[in-house]
């Protein structure tokens, strides 16, 4: 982690624990954030390889339409079954993904360990195929909030005065919007050109992406901009001041790095926030659509079946521990993360 | 105090006006209008329909229109050409148009008819988070590092990282299905209020619960506390008078934000129990393209939002005499 080239030297000549390696190594004790840190790990790398795996489609039908009761995996592990043709559209990635576990598996795939949904379809792949919406949800939203909002709170926070003021009136402005209703509004208005967008190869997720990255950047703004005007007036930047660094210099080279901390933390406690989104909009029937699917899609069939099949437990259960476990796992590490970064606990 | 809720006024118009602009252009960017979609529509009953609703007028004087406070109609008053018979409409006369999808109604009709339940919902949810949150927080905080505390911590983290979603089908999975207490979904009696609430309520009574939890650990260990205990009061007493009034400051502030959200999340708790309040009507004109139904609850819950986050600083600044009004 950079902590602006005047502290790196100081470190260098001093050579010291930097703050960074400080931070990683107070996280490493943390035991929950770690577990959180790994279990996410794991999961991404399931969600990013879910082509190559022996999974089942995760829009194949069963022709009984009706839900089949999870088999585990020590009574049945493969079966035959599986057709390439069962899939929406893919990118080349995964198209190439997918060949290759047509090399290593042949038509082989897991037996359905989750059971299987109202329709018949595989709930173990339907969860490892809609988080990966879930992920890219969080990354583009975060990166988005990331570049909008760390920009606007250091320019605030680093100009101060009547700019400050202005700036930070508009964000408390902002905030009592409801956006969430905006926002279906927007998604609502985009969905009548999906046509064209289509044709520019833009998919209504993308720009529901943009969307919640633009509505994401508020408390980021604010968090940096408090933290800007902190440090504005500290040492090592009257130093920079001195030697003639530009102000876009100062800022972005020297202030920025030094609130990173911050912001990393408020990130993982942003992107649960963005998951949980992309879920509750999928499943107003407003964000991914079928035959494709996110955890907000699982979550909607599933209440809609249990009101009917009361029985067929595993419907709730499945979807309802991954997404539950991804979200507190980001919990935890987000506030493992923010006791390991504060420097008032530094000890 | 004036000067503040003058300037929270300036800024609500300013907001205000900034919504309805927004949601009015997002509203008529829609190509072909509110109909197209229904292509079953004779030429004649189509044209007749975008007369009655004016969308043959030039956009500005439709968007005149809708902000109001003068009607630009038939009924308009008699200096702009009308009979006079009705000379206020639009938004700023509290008249937020007709619906395109429930042909005889208003969208105030609608409102008025759906917003109580909607309400009745969220002080059910709101009256949970606040009592489980600080009821929680409070034994948390009296047994810190107990194993209480580590067990109410981790469910409170849990009921943060949830989606009302799945609380929802979990509860009616264990409370309506497993043991049938209480109703599958619906409305009508005061059981069936008690899933949909707690579920809408539970991830706020866990943030609820967090803070409440912080602000007594800090103020248990102040000074006056210790004095109060050193006296004899009873330990009773020294928290209901003068640990809870203070370490709860910070619940008050985030009873604003709470409500917001939990506004937003009956959106999809009245999907999931099938309750006709104003959240599902927002989702179906949303999904229908009913816009000036979707313009209408965005604005409506604006204001309520904005009057909500007012009076929660005004009544903060009451009870903490150390915040003043001039900075908030």
């Amino acid at each position: 982690m950079g902590f602006g080239i005047l502290m790196d030297r100081a470190d260098d000549a001093w050579r010291g624990t930097s703050p960074g390696r400080e931070a990683w190594r107070r996280l490493r004790r943390d035991r929950f954030a770690m577990a959180s840190l790994v279990f996410l790990a794991l999961f991404a790398l399931l969600a990013l390889c879910a082509p190559l795996l022996p999974l089942p489609s995760p829009m194949a039908l069963d022709l009984a339409l009706e839900p089949r009761a999870p088999t585990p995996p020590w009574e049945s592990f493969l079966e035959r079954g599986f057709q390439r043709e069962q899939f929406w559209s893919l990118g080349a990635l995964d198209r190439g993904l997918l060949a290759l576990r047509e090399r290593l598996f042949g038509d082989r795939q897991t037996a359905h360990w989750f059971g299987t949904d109202a329709k018949g379809r595989d709930l173990l792949a339907r969860i490892v195929w809609g988080s990966r919406i879930s992920f890219e949800a969080a990354l583009a939203a975060g990166l988005v909030s990331l570049f909008v909002g760390v920009t606007y709170g250091a320019i605030a926070g680093y100009a101060g005065g009547r700019i400050d003021n202005a700036m930070m009136r508009l964000v408390d402005a902002l905030y009592s919007i409801p956006f969430i209703f905006l926002v279906i509004f927007l998604v609502t208005v985009v969905n009548e050109y999906r046509g064209e967008l289509g044709r520019l190869g833009i998919e209504r997720l993308h720009v529901f992406f943009v969307v919640i990255g633009l509505v994401w950047w508020l408390t980021m703004a604010r968090i940096v901009r408090a933290q800007v005007r902190a440090l504005k007036e500290a040492d090592f930047v009257q130093a920079a001041r001195v030697s003639g660094a530009s102000h876009a210099r100062i800022l972005f080279a020297h202030l920025v790095p030094n609130v990173f901390p911050m912001v990393i933390v408020y990130l993982t406690l942003t992107i649960p926030s963005v998951m949980l989104f992309e879920a509750f909009l999928s499943f107003l029937g407003l964000g991914v659509e079928p035959p494709q699917v996110s955890w907000g899609l699982i979550a909607l069939d599933s209440s809609e079946a249990i009101g009917v099949l009361h029985t067929s437990w595993w419907l709730v259960f499945f979807p309802s521990a991954s997404i539950g476990a991804t979200l507190f796992a980001l919990n935890v590490l987000g506030d493992g993360l923010r006791d390991a970064l504060d420097p008032r606990r530094r000890g | 105090m004036r000067r503040f809720l003058l300037r929270r006024l300036a800024w609500f118009a300013l907001t205000l006006w900034a919504v309805v602009t927004v949601s009015f252009v997002l509203m008529r960017s829609v190509r072909g209008g509110p109909f197209s979609a229904e292509r079953s529509l004779p030429m004649e009953v189509e044209a007749s329909l975008r007369a009655r609703y004016h969308l043959d007028w030039p956009l500005w004087k439709q968007y005149l229109a809708y902000l109001g406070p003068l009607e630009l109609g038939p009924r308009a008053p008699t200096f702009l050409g009308g009979d006079g018979s009705d000379p206020f409409g639009g938004v700023l006369a509290g008249d937020l148009g007709p619906s395109y999808k429930y042909r005889d109604f208003t969208v105030n009709d609608v409102l008025a008819q759906s917003l109580p339940i909607s309400l009745a919902l969220g002080s059910v949810s709101l009256f949970f988070a606040v009592g489980l949150g600080v009821a929680s927080g409070i034994v948390s905080a009296l047994r810190r590092g107990g194993f209480l505390d580590f067990a109410l911590r981790l469910l409170a983290t849990l009921g943060i990282a949830l989606p009302n979603f799945v609380v929802a089908s979990l509860a009616i999975l264990l409370f309506a299905i497993t043991f049938p207490v209480f109703p599958v979904a619906g409305w009508g009696s005061l059981r069936h209020l008690v899933l949909p609430g707690l579920a809408l309520g539970a991830p706020f009574a866990a943030y609820v619960s967090r803070l409440t939890r912080t602000g007594l650990v800090e103020v248990l260990s102040q000074d006056y506390v210790r004095t109060a205990v050193a006296k004899g009061l009873p330990p009773w007493l020294v928290l209901w008078r003068h640990a809870l009034p203070a370490g709860c400051l910070p619940v008050l502030t985030y009873l604003g934000p709470a409500t917001a959200g939990i506004l937003t999340g009956s959106l999809v708790i009245e999907r999931i129990f099938a309750i006709p309040g104003t959240g599902s009507h927002f989702v179906n004109s949303a999904l229908n393209r009913d816009y000036t139904l979707c313009m209408g609850v965005t604005i409506l819950y604006t204001v309520l939002v904005y009057a909500l986050n007012t009076l929660v600083d005004l009544v903060s600044t009451w009870l903490d005499p150390r915040l003043s009004l001039e900075e908030a």
